[in-house]
């Protein structure tokens, strides 16, 4: 019951958030502003994680294919489609439910307490397009770069880690992660970060959007939006994979 | 004029506002005064809109508010000017943004026309030299008087204000009051303040209404509420040991 209740109100919320802006000029400074606060702010912590990440993958193929019947070439092969079929896609997506949407849940619970919600709903603005649609279009626009910019840095990791360590050499490992290549991957993997983009933020201020209380139900509410988010990032993650490689 | 007959509203099943009807009149600074808890901020939330009434019915001059959608509220609001009891700035804009921000939204003003607005609106309100100061570097009074600019920055019809002294010293206290009924006056706006400061009443008060547990309790002027027979009221109004002492004194 509290579940259809929370989805109803999930539903006129994006309802709101979806209705003709009152000003497009405004909603477009808002948009610039948020791409820059959302997307461009995350590009450092994406690439530190990614170059780490595609790194230990590397290892791990190695170590996984240590038997000499396999080509060197296949632990290039297996970083590769490995960080952009799963890794750079989902992983990222996990990173930015953590750092994009606590922040999202914290600055609109904030705005509710302090009434500054009320403020623009007093003043004729249509409050929940004003906030949260500016941070909808700036996430769809900048986490697929974000995840480009995740599956080049996780490769260049795993090169390096895999040259530095011995377990493969760098000719080795370019010759694997161009060796049959799938462009669709690409594109399934930016289908699937669109989705996550729109389920962190939407969720995210969801939980911002209705906070009732004072700064204890914001902390709440932004612990609410990592883990809602996450859980349907992982559900999604599965049936976008059905849906898209089968 | 704005006028409420018979709302209800009330909470999870718990009644906050029961049967309340009352009438604020024009070009005066009309006060909602009572205990904490006893729905003055539900009752001003309910007249605004934020709160959505059980029953009865809000007007706005010959318009029932409370019947109309959003889009068709829109219209009502832009005629609203609301100060928050914390004042509710945004917290990401300048002094100047936040003045601005109205005049932005529903104005197709040039920038110079909408800064030279945002100036004359913070000079209304003594704020100079604070245009490119963000909300946290401002003072408790310096936000009321911030907020209050831009309430007024598209020369509102109404002027709503929730517990616009609390939290500030007597003296700052009297000079926001003072800046209300002077604004009030001066663009003959309906204003309605939410108050439980006595001295705001004394000061501004030309139409009073007590609320006690979600009911009006009495109505009157600040030359009235003082000779009122009204038990409930005067236990709010000679609360303090001073009113107390003036009471029996006379």
């Amino acid at each position: 019951m509290r579940f259809l209740e929370q989805l109803g109100l999930y539903i006129i919320l994006l309802k709101k958030v979806f209705s003709k802006p009152e000003k497009a000029a405004i909603y477009y400074k808002q948009t610039m502003h948020e791409l820059v606060y959302l997307g461009f702010n995350s590009v450092g912590i994406i690439s530190v994680i990614s170059f780490f990440m595609g790194s230990a993958i590397t290892l791990q193929t190695a170590y996984n294919t240590e038997n000499p019947i396999y080509p060197l070439y296949l632990i290039g092969l297996g970083c590769r489609d490995s960080i952009i079929l799963e890794f750079s896609s989902t992983i990222s997506a996990l990173i930015l439910a953590g750092k994009v949407g606590s922040n999202i849940a914290s600055e609109i619970g904030t705005m509710r307490i302090t009434e500054q919600i009320d403020a623009l709903e007093i003043m004729g603005v249509n409050s929940a397009s004003y906030i949260i649609l500016p941070k909808i279009i700036a996430t769809l626009i900048f986490n697929p770069i974000l995840t480009l910019i995740s599956i080049i840095v996780g490769i260049i990791g795993g090169g390096i880690a895999g040259t530095m360590a011995g377990v493969i050499t760098l000719q080795d490992f370019i010759y694997g992660i161009q060796y049959a290549f799938i462009p669709y991957y690409i594109t399934y993997s930016i289908i699937k970060t669109l989705f996550f983009a729109f389920i962190i933020t939407t969720v995210s201020a969801f939980q911002g959007y209705y906070v009732n209380g004072g700064s204890l139900e914001v902390g709440r509410a932004s612990t609410k939006a990592v883990v809602h988010s996450s859980i349907l990032i992982l559900i999604f993650n599965v049936i976008l994979t059905q849906l898209l490689l089968s | 004029m704005i006028r409420v007959k018979n709302i209800d509203k009330s909470f999870s099943g718990k009644m906050v506002l029961e049967n309340v009807s009352v009438t604020f009149e024009p070009g005066k600074t009309n006060l909602i005064i009572g205990r904490s808890g006893s729905g003055k901020t539900v009752l001003l939330k309910s007249i605004v809109g934020l709160h959505n009434i059980d029953s009865g019915e809000i007007w706005f001059e010959d318009v029932l508010f409370n019947k109309l959608d959003f889009t068709e509220k829109k219209e009502i609001r832009k005629q609203m000017g609301m100060l928050f009891q914390g004042s509710a700035l945004f917290d990401s804009m300048t002094t100047e943004q936040n003045v601005r921000f109205p005049l932005d939204m529903f104005t197709n003003q040039s920038m110079e026309e909408k800064i030279e607005r945002v100036n004359f609106c913070l000079k209304r309100v003594d704020i100079l030299n604070a245009n490119r100061l963000f909300p946290a570097e401002l003072s408790g009074g310096m936000k009321k008087r911030v907020a209050i600019a831009r309430a007024i920055a598209l020369n509102p019809k109404y002027l709503f204000c929730d517990e616009p002294n609390s939290g500030l010293d007597p003296i700052t206290a009297i000079l926001i009051d003072e800046l209300i009924k002077e604004i009030t006056d001066e663009y003959s706006m309906t204003t309605i303040v939410n108050t439980h400061d006595m001295n705001s009443v004394m000061e501004i008060g030309e139409k009073v209404v007590f609320i006690n547990e979600g009911k009006i309790c009495w109505e009157g002027s600040n030359n009235e509420i003082l000779k009122s027979d009204n038990e409930i009221l005067n236990d709010f109004v000679f609360a303090n040991a001073l009113a107390k002492q003036l009471r029996s004194s006379q």
